[in-house]
């Protein structure tokens, strides 16, 4: 299937605006993974109404911010290998325990990156398909957590849909994602499609199947 | 007499080093990396090593270094791609290296199981994709699980913070990562600490890796930073 490129695309939601949806939607007391690029930005996002404990893969329960300059150890890092801090009620454990956390199904919600998903459920977000392979702890959490959401534009780079029918790339995991939030509209993975939760403001339902691949409905 | 397993010599602790050994690498990252004992291995010199590691090494320091030596035929990793990857990336491309791809949790548990005598589990992980292909499928409650083995090794590299003469180990924060399980999964698990202390200044209640697990200790106090060395454009030897 040639899919259509769309280089005149409407600009959609900030990715902070993305973010702060994703927060909302994280019930207080959560045990959450955020992806590495994007959905870390959903931490700056949690309202005071709620606490949100973070898991990062690498065996550490509690994550906190990034730390300052003059606060940075090495041997205190994320899963994307950069220093953070530890929170109080935090905790360490080993590399196995920290993946029985993830394989176990203790972490409620993670929020992973995406290349392409699946009217299914499918992810596609580790492998291109060229260069060298490297999926690190990303099929470990689609195939583990409660709740796997997507966070991602709609579109790619090149303009093309990250929403299809059937997934092209290499899949990290086979009907594994419940929602997904883009720049365009939150939606949630049902049998009959795309389901539209909420559409950004200044699009309409056609628009939004225009760009994208399989049945869209609300 | 009392056992004591330290030693104050890199080149006792790698003795039993062979070619053709597998070598699990602790650390996630820099992070509980064994620079040091990494590179004992280089100056020891064996050859067609099998890697077991997280990673595939930074820049020409640790496990890049050793890469770069060409003393590795195979790595086992779960991220084989990161940007300061030189050594890996240039053996990769030219195929003079191999490489098996493995989820981080398939790779934990896989080293997890060997320490524990179990030879195989099922799991969901990777269940669908590219990594479950020519692995043994089976249904249970429903779901498709795929058959995994566990990842046995002849020597373990590792780096702990603290230790007693018997091996009682902590770790520091994020270093912690594979180093226990691999002490579990090797047949000689070699240690490098940061601190040595007596047995009757260790708590038993926050020993992390017993002893039980552990072959052979050296203290390496001072140890190289990874990040530090690559910014200095450390190249080992």
């Amino acid at each position: 299937m040639t899919k259509k490129n769309f280089t005149n695309a409407e600009k959609g939601w900030e990715r902070g605006v993305i973010a702060s949806k994703i927060a909302n939607d994280l019930p207080h007391a959560s045990y959450v993974n955020l992806g590495i690029g994007m959905p870390e930005l959903v931490s700056q996002h949690i309202k005071d109404d709620r606490e949100i404990i973070y898991h990062s893969e690498n065996g550490l329960l509690g994550m906190g911010p990034t730390p300052n300059e003059n606060e940075i150890d090495f041997d205190l890092i994320n899963a994307g290998k950069k220093p953070v801090t530890i929170l109080p009620g935090g905790s360490f454990c080993h590399h196995a325990d920290s993946f029985s956390m993830i394989r176990g199904g203790h972490i409620d919600y993670c929020v992973l990156g995406a290349m392409e998903v699946s009217m299914n459920g499918d992810l596609a977000n580790w492998s291109t398909g060229k260069g060298i392979p490297a999926v690190g702890g990303a099929m470990d959490l689609v195939a583990g957590a409660k709740n796997v959401f997507v966070m991602t534009q709609h579109l790619t780079k090149e303009g093309k849909p990250k929403l299809v029918e059937k997934c092209t790339l290499p899949l990290t995991g086979s009907g594994v994602v419940s929602r997904v939030y883009t720049d365009y509209a939150v939606i949630d993975i049902t049998k009959e499609g795309f389901k539209i939760v909420e559409i950004n403001e200044n699009l309409s339902i056609e628009y939004l199947q225009t760009v994208t691949e399989g049945r869209v409905y609300q | 007499m009392q056992i004591n397993k330290i030693k104050t010599e890199i080149a006792e602790m790698l003795s039993d080093v062979f070619d053709g050994a597998t070598i699990m690498v602790g650390g996630f990252g820099e992070a509980g990396s064994p620079i040091e004992l990494l590179h004992g291995l280089i100056d020891h010199g064996a050859k067609d090593l099998t890697i077991i590691a997280n990673n595939s090494g930074n820049g020409r320091v640790g496990l890049g270094a050793l890469i770069g030596q060409k003393q590795v035929k195979k790595v086992i990793c779960s991220f084989a791609r990161s940007p300061k990857g030189i050594t890996f990336q240039e053996l990769y491309n030219k195929g003079e290296i191999e490489l098996e791809v493995v989820p981080q949790g398939t790779l934990a548990e896989r080293i997890r199981a060997a320490g524990s005598g179990i030879p195989a589990f099922y799991t969901a992980t990777a269940v669908g994709t590219p990594l479950a292909i020519g692995k043994e499928e089976k249904i249970f409650n429903g779901k498709k699980y795929i058959l995994e083995e566990a990842l046995n090794a002849d020597f373990a590299l590792i780096k702990a913070d603290v230790s007693d003469r018997y091996g009682n180990l902590t770790f520091k924060k994020t270093a912690r990562n594979f180093n226990p399980i691999m002490c579990m999964a090797a047949r000689q698990s070699l240690i490098q600490v940061r601190k040595l202390i007596e047995p009757d200044q260790t708590n038993p209640e926050n020993v992390i890796t017993p002893g039980i697990f552990v072959k052979k200790i050296i203290e390496i106090d001072n140890a190289i930073i990874e990040t530090n060395a690559i910014e200095e454009g450390m190249i080992y030897p």
